[in-house]
């Protein structure tokens, strides 16, 4: 599988990472991979949403989606593998969680990969899954998998990823495959 | 050069140990580490461990999760937690197994990605998916997450069985 990087994006204590150009046909499948991403506000989700809208890029695109997770506690009190239920969407405008509740201490961060088929397809919905780990607030390890749909048959031309609260320090890289 | 690129490739025959000391630097942000034809002597777990840069020993301490869906060769299949093989602050050899078959045509396969190595601000996120043909004839699809607990570079890791020696080819490569 050969990737070519096409943007990377480094924010600094900013509120968003928007992706806004070359995401069209070039490619069929498009990976953002997101490293050191460090909240500024504790318990803050990292999130995304896409836009079928090239002039206005208002973020607000029709979305069903699946969420699970696989936690520890560093103190090995709990542990648990179960259905997020409150954290996937049912036909919601809402961003979409790739993590939830993430530490904002010095050293606490998440990285994983998102990948988008096919965004400028005209015809059917725009699939996406995602893997990440994360460092949540409360010191535990949570490995996150997310996967649904963009419930829209326009092409997807931009993704944006911000925190649900309060701004973020983050590398994030795109690719396009093919 | 393309991407992912191939950093190294490491063959183990009746090895103890894959031990990649060399390369993992700030050159990429991502190493990913494919592992093909893991043969264990005996049956056993592969599993991994991380140096830091300037530290000694593989024995960083590590959080992490491990479930896995498995399928009987008899018929019954399941997803389940692995209680025993993820660690709490622990620093023993992380698995990325549950235990693989030693037969002759038993072995293992996966791809482990480690994120950020070279950074010196927070925790080494990294995650595997590894299938398996397990000692008790079972299919195994193996997901293994966690972070190493250390601000410091990680710059070497280790592969072993958590018992015996083994065959298998190790490749690293870099993602920028």
């Amino acid at each position: 599988m050969a990737m070519t990087l096409i943007t990377t994006n480094t924010s600094s204590d900013d509120a968003t990472s928007d992706f806004t150009s070359s995401i069209d046909n070039t490619y069929k499948l498009y990976i953002f991979k997101f490293y050191d991403v460090n909240p500024a506000t504790d318990t803050a989700d990292f999130t995304f949403n896409g836009s079928d809208d090239a002039s206005s890029h208002s973020y607000d695109i029709i979305k069903t989606t699946t969420y699970f997770t696989f936690y520890h506690n560093e103190d090995d009190s709990n542990y648990n593998l179960a259905y997020q239920a409150a954290r996937d969407l049912a036909q919601s405008t809402a961003f979409q969680l790739l993590t939830d509740s993430q530490g904002s201490g010095g050293d606490e961060s998440s990285a994983g990969e998102l990948f988008l088929f096919n965004p400028s397809n005209t015809t059917y919905v725009k699939h996406f899954y995602a893997r990440d780990n994360a460092y949540y607030s409360g010191d535990i390890s949570r490995q996150n998998y997310i996967a649904g749909y963009f419930n829209t048959t326009a092409a997807i031309t931009a993704l944006q990823f911000k925190m649900s609260t309060g701004n973020m320090d983050a590398v994030i890289k795109m690719y396009g495959v093919g | 050069m393309g991407i992912p690129t191939l950093i190294s490739t490491h063959t183990a025959s009746d090895a103890a140990s894959v031990d990649i000391t060399s390369g993992i630097d700030s050159t990429y942000d991502e190493y990913m580490f494919v592992f093909t034809d893991i043969n264990p002597a005996e049956d056993a777990r592969i599993g991994v461990q991380f140096n830091v840069d300037g530290a000694s020993g593989f024995n960083e301490t590590i959080t992490s999760t491990l479930f896995k869906a498995y399928s009987y060769e008899s018929g019954s299949a399941a997803l389940a937690y692995e209680d025993g093989h993820d660690q709490a602050q622990g620093t023993a050899l992380q698995g990325l197994t549950t235990s693989v078959g030693s037969g002759s045509d038993e072995s293992c396969a996966g791809i482990l990605h480690l994120f950020s190595p070279a950074n010196t601000t927070y925790v080494k996120h990294f995650y595997s998916r590894v299938l398996q043909y397990a000692s008790s004839d079972y299919a195994g699809d193996v997901f293994t997450a966690g972070y190493v607990n250390v601000t410091g570079a990680i710059d070497e890791i280790q592969f072993k069985m958590s018992s015996g020696n083994f065959d298998g080819v190790i490749q690293m490569y870099g993602i920028a």
